[in-house]
């Protein structure tokens, strides 16, 4: 398909003589899973003292890459070489011995043990009796945190911590070994702006030291603002390798999704049409919706026909306010109405038969059944209703999975295939199949295209247009700040698990959100017909998305542009 | 603390208290005080009550009593402990414990050393076995375990004619003495079972290893990806219980001067029971060789208590055990919840 | 997540064979022992030999029928022979009002073991093993407190007549065995409660969220096993023609695991193999029988056992850690 040859025919073809020597290199990594190619052929050169950032989209090859390089996983063909040495890792403890340390997307750390401990597990401080010496452990735990903006007890569990000081933890280990590599993996995705500071500044310290990190993200600006070079992966090949500054941002797009750069403009990435024709009474009506730490006083209204969009960063309680309205959550407060009735004794199930349907994020660890089929996993919700008198009919249960797989067009060898072999993408359908079938009234999609391939991607998005132009009111969350504003109607934002704003109409944009996003708590909500909170925020609080300063000027351009999408949106 | 007499530290400028986390309420001051000394406190007030009770409890000569009986489970709770802080189990320590008396019993006719080392080599075997399954195998301990009890037992009535045949210690043996003897009226087992306490206790929270335990147990994928030894360290753990138990039922060999073969069946129960109601969690990542230590006692308390009170069955003491069981894992388990929230 | 393991690759090759191996492996090896034994062992393939067999398996197949559903939940209970010996202690307490009575009181033991075990697991949220230790412990105990520890012969005729009678050649025991083994067929595969089972065994929280009844599952489950356990007491006490409860069902949990285990049920649940249980547990009774016939000794019998419960644990290993 040859995408964007421009950014293929200039590479930098090793930068010659004034390059600093690769500390860490990849050569010709192949690496299969059953029988499954995840990397092909891949190479990697991470210079000394380099910020290098390793970009594509989900099953690029990326985690393996990284699993690769800090001996997690060993490479069925190609080499390691560090310092131009040949390498192999056996084992993750051999990478941290030769001085490639990492940080992973998930915290990776012991939650019952304390802070110090997991700092120093494996290499603790002895006394002369060759016993763990805990004073100066801690001593010495506390200082390094101190550099990490951490004042917190170093001998408290780790598990009594937020996540984003658990990330810093992980951090401070990753950095106090001799590094002379660090690999982070989506290091920012559970910090709060203000650590994503903090992080900033240890890897400009880190750079100052002529370490050199691999910085895996799939945020463009934090990209643009710290990294010098890239990688980019696709389907497990390597796709590009140069400098960052001189590559434009929709180029850089393109090339990870693998599309013409000219379709990138015309459809943004979205696959929605537009706004809905929604107007009447709201089905669901939830009303000061709390939790001690999570939610407070979330209250919000969803209208038939309509696509709300739940905006905020991680850990403003989106997730939290879905499992609250779908009974999931246990609340200290709060009531949900689902057409008059208010919802008893909440649960599950009786949200479900309120016809509240709940598509979770975590499709592995909330969604699929693995070992069932993919009939029993889609009829799984709906298992009483095909039953009579708790014995299974198997001809309801085909006629529903037949309609349901050919109209989510479920690519699946038959119904009774295992759902564990299917792509994650028809994963996810299976898993509206489930919940359609059910023929809610109200739909709460939680990250509904994660993880899941461009092509599912967009059939997911055209399919909830579908089903709101159907009538069924639709809960959108979505990390996808473009799937966002393009897919929803109305949004509501939150902060801090609090409604911090609504943004309706035409005039939703991009920077209307972000701007929401990163208001100053302290400000009051934007009224809901007037978006964006716009000014004041950037330089006093700087959000993830909009960078505040930052070299490599980043602000408004290419692909994010917000009008372009909404122009012309006539499609198949 | 130190730090106050040094000039202040440089590399730890004061910074704004805003990252640090909130103090620790009173619930969850108290939940990790239950769960470590619960079984400490109610230890204490069993036996002060039970003193006023019954007279001939709090007797010197009852207490000794009490602590050698209680001294083979001990030592065989204390690999117990360690194997349940990295989230597995053992359940073939009772017929290791069998087979490790019928061993040295067998092997006590060609001196102290062989009586010693027998039963240590080949129980060492089986647990490396059950390590080398579970750690390389990736199988479920448990399941695991219970075969190597069948083995274990297997093995045993092998060796003794389907049971038929008890070997004996030779009298006023070096080795009989181990099991008999006693220092300032107190057993060699309890003292032996007391010192392995000390080894266990140091190694557990003051060395490299004993912290691999704990984070093998909190996650071993972590400890994984952190560059620890998982694999060792639970092949490691395993030995250690096999050992551990071996050795036991070899000193309990000794003390009996016989390698009884019906012994042992049911002991795992009694060791994980001692170990749970000692605070040490099931699930793996937290516990203490002094919280086992407890609840053993605690549970040898009881047995004694029922024996005191002459009319009730013996059949009592696992019906009392299995209840204290039942609370303490309940009582754990809201603990930890409220630990959480 | 991405396995950790580094053997994955490797795995791959070898996926096949120890696929069909759980699944097929248990019927292959019965099959084969029985063409053994035809071929070598004097008096083995007759009618009175295989009765025999059969009798004896019978407890060990209901047990294990409740535990199979349990081990489906991920789960495992290991009070079952305390819950036998619970029964058989309870039966000759009421046997005086008649064997009906008796029964019911046996069975009402088994359902209150049963769900105090499915509350710890479902409700308070504790490991299955964990919750089912306390009545493994306590439950001998409390039969033992309640006979007195005492073994009690049986004279209630219908209750003997249940042990020693049979239907055209078939012995009761076994036919209510094989009934069972039916009805809990059927209960896995063709009720909503069978697939509900499974699916909160292959994914709790994903069940949760689809608005299965969990907990209702879960201590149900239990229940069914302590009921099965029970019946389970009741009919090898009709066998024995006495009421022992300090032997009676010792082990059993580990015969029943096996039986499960061996005939392909995998530990971590979500998949229940109702006829690979059975032919599981015949088959443990088939090896024991074949080494008896030929002279080898009960410790060669347990050794044996405990390779076969590692080689089929093994296998079905390699089948879940893709």
């Amino acid at each position: 398909m040859a995408p964007s040859e421009a950014a293929l025919a200039t590479p930098h073809p090793g930068a010659d003589g004034a390059a600093p020597p690769a500390v860490l290199e990849a050569v010709g990594v192949g690496k299969r899973f059953a029988g499954v190619v995840a990397l092909d052929d891949v190479s990697l050169t991470l210079r000394r003292g380099e910020i290098h950032a390793l970009v594509g989209e989900n099953g690029a090859g990326k985690s393996t890459l990284i699993k690769v390089l800090t001996g997690v996983h060993r490479p069925d063909s190609g080499e390691l070489r560090l310092g131009g040495e040949p390498v192999s890792f056996a084992r993750p403890h051999e990478a941290q011995q030769a001085g490639v340390s990492t940080i992973y997307q998930e915290v990776n750390l012991v939650p019952m043990m304390s802070v110090a401990r997991n700092i120093f597990l494996g290499r603790e401080p002895r006394n002369r009796l060759r016993l763990i010496d805990f004073p100066r452990m801690h001593r010495e735990a506390a200082d390094l945190l101190a550099g990490f903006g951490v004042t917190a007890d170093v001998r408290r569990p780790l598990n009594t911590l937020g996540v984003g000081t658990q990330q810093m933890v992980a951090l401070a280990r990753a950095v106090s070994v001799q590094a002379r590599v660090v690999v982070m993996d989506e290091p920012t995705s559970a910090l709060e702006p203000r650590e994503v500071e903090t992080l900033f500044r240890v890897i400009e310290d880190l750079h100052s030291r002529d370490i050199a990190i691999l910085y895996v993200s799939h945020r463009m600006d934090e990209l643009y603002r710290i990294c010098e070079r890239v990688t980019v992966l696709r389907d497990g090949r390597l796709v590009h390798t140069g400098d960052l500054a001189g590559l434009d941002r929709t180029q850089l797009v393109s090339m990870m999704l693998g599309r013409e750069v000219s379709e990138v403009r015309r459809h943004g990435v979205t696959q929605f049409s537009g706004a809905h024709d929604a107007a009447r009474e709201p089905v669901l009506t939830a009303r000061g919706l709390s939790r001690r730490h999570l939610l407070d006083e979330v209250s919000l209204q969803l209208r038939p026909g309509e696509v709300l969009g739940l905006g905020g960063l991680l850990g403003s309680g989106r997730t939290e306010t879905a499992k609250a309205l779908a009974g999931a959550l246990p609340l200290d407060s709060g009531t949900v109405t689902v057409g008059g009735r208010e919802l008893r004794r909440p649960s599950p199930a009786a949200a479900i038969r309120a016809g509240i349907s709940l598509l979770s994020e975590d499709r592995k660890a909330e969604g699929i059944v693995p070992g069932l089929s993919v009939r029993e996993n889609i009829v799984l919700a709906a298992m009483p209703r095909l039953s009579r008198a708790g014995v299974v009919s198997r001809k309801q249960q085909d006629r529903i999975v037949r309609i349901f797989m050919e109209r989510l067009r479920i690519k699946a060898a038959g119904p009774e295939q295992k759902v564990e072999e299917l792509s994650g993408g028809n994963q996810q359908k299976v898993l509206l199949a489930r919940w359609l079938c059910l023929e809610p009234k109200v739909l709460l999609l939680d990250e509904p295209t994660r993880g899941i391939d461009v092509g599912a991607k967009a059939e997911v998005q055209a399919l909830i247009d579908e089903l709101a132009q159907e009538g069924l009111a639709v809960l959108l969350i979505s990390s996808d700040v473009e799937e966002l504003v393009e897919g929803a109607d109305r949004m509501v934002v939150l902060r801090g698990g609090a409604v911090a704003g609504e943004l309706s109409g035409d005039l939703v944009t991009e920077a209307d959100l972000l701007g929401a996003l990163a208001a100053h708590p302290s400000e009051p909500p934007a009224p809901a017909s007037e978006p964006a909170v716009s000014e004041t925020p950037a330089s006093e609080q700087p959000a993830c998305e909009p960078p505040a300063s930052g070299p490599p000027a980043s602000e408004p351009p290419a692909d994010a542009s917000p009008s372009a999408p909404h122009a012309d949106k006539e499609q198949p | 603390m130190k730090s106050l007499t040094t000039a202040p530290n440089p590399s730890a400028p004061p910074r704004v208290p805003q990252a640090s986390a909130p103090s620790p309420t009173g619930r969850e001051r108290i939940a990790p005080l239950l769960q470590r000394h619960g079984a400490f406190a109610v230890l204490v007030a069993l036996v002060l009550v039970s003193s006023f009770v019954f007279p001939s409890f709090g007797t010197l000569d009852n207490a000794q009593n009490v602590s050698v009986q209680a001294s083979f489970i001990a030592v065989v709770a204390l690999g117990m402990t360690l194997v349940i802080i990295t989230g597995g189990i053992d359940l073939s320590v009772g017929s290791v414990f069998a087979l490790g008396g019928v061993l040295a019993a067998w092997a006590s006719q060609y001196g102290f050393w062989a009586a010693l080392l027998l039963p240590l080599v080949v129980c060492g075997a089986i647990g490396t076995l059950n390590g080398l399954l579970i750690a390389r195998a990736g199988m479920a301990p448990f399941i695991v375990t219970l075969a190597t009890l069948l083995g274990a037992r297997g093995l045993l009535l092998a060796l003794t004619d389907e049971g038929a045949t008890t070997y004996l210690v030779p009298r006023d043996s070096a080795f009989a003495e181990l099991g008999q003897g006693t220092l300032g009226g107190f057993g060699y087992p309890v003292l032996v079972a007391l010192a392995l306490f000390a080894v266990g206790g140091v190694v557990l929270q003051r060395t490299s290893f004993g912290q691999s335990l704990f984070a093998v147990g909190g996650s071993a994928d972590a400890a994984t990806l952190m560059g620890l030894p998982v694999a060792r360290t639970r092949v490691l753990v395993y030995l250690l219980s096999g050992l551990l138990a071996g050795f036991a039922g070899a000193l309990n060999a000794a003390r009996l001067s016989s390698g009884v073969t019906i012994i042992g069946s049911g002991m795992e129960l009694d060791a994980i029971a001692a170990v749970v109601i000692g605070g040490t969690l099931l699930t793996g990542g937290a516990g203490s060789v002094s919280g086992t230590l407890w609840g053993v006692l605690l549970l040898a308390v009881i047995q004694n208590l029922i024996n005191q009170i002459g009319s009730l069955n013996s059949s009592y003491q696992s019906v009392v055990s299995g209840g204290f069981l039942i609370v303490v894992v309940v009582a754990q388990r809201y603990l930890a919840r409220a630990r959480r929230t | 997540m991405t396995q950790l393991s580094p053997a994955l690759g490797r795995r791959a090759v070898r996926l096949a064979a120890p696929a069909w191996f759980q699944k097929y492996g248990v019927y292959t090896a019965v099959a084969a022992l029985l063409v053994y034994n035809a071929a070598f062992t004097d008096h083995f393939l007759t009618a009175a030999n295989l009765r025999t067999q059969l009798v004896q398996v019978a407890p060990v197949v209901i047990v294990a029928l409740g535990m199979a559903l349990v081990i489906g939940t991920e789960g495992v209970d290991l009070s079952v022979g305390s819950t036998m010996a619970l029964a058989a202690a309870l039966l000759p307490l009421y046997l005086g009002y008649g064997i009906v009575p008796a029964l019911l009181v046996a069975l009402v033991a088994g359902v209150v073991v049963g769900a105090v075990n499915g509350t710890l697991v479902a409700v308070v949220g504790l490991q299955p093993i964990v919750a089912t230790l306390a009545l493994f412990v306590g439950g001998r105990g409390l039969a033992l407190v309640m006979a007195d520890g005492q073994l009690k012969q049986i004279e209630n005729a219908d209750l003997l007549a249940l042990g020693s009678g049979e239907v055209l050649g078939v012995p009761d025991v076994v036919l209510i065995a094989g009934v069972l083994a039916l009805v809990v067929a059927g209960v896995v595969h063709r009720t909503t409660f069978g697939r509900q089972l499974v699916a909160v065994g292959g994914n709790r929280a994903a069940a949760r969220l689809a608005g299965l009844p969990v907990r209702r599952v879960l201590i149900g489950v239990y229940v069914l096993c302590g009921v099965l356990a029970a019946l389970a007491g009741v009919l090898a006490t009709a066998r024995l023609t006495a009421s022992d409860p300090s032997a009676l069902g010792n082990l059993m949990e580990l015969s029943a695991i096996t039986a499960v285990v061996v005939g392909g049920t995998p530990l971590t649940g979500g998949s229940v193999r109702v006829l690979g249980t059975v032919t599981g547990a015949l088959l443990m009774q088939l090896l024991r029988a074949t080494l008896v016939k030929h002279d080898l000794p009960d410790s060669t019998a347990q050794m044996a056992q405990a390779a076969i419960i590692l080689i089929a644990v093994y296998v079905a290993r390699e089948r879940r850690s893709r």
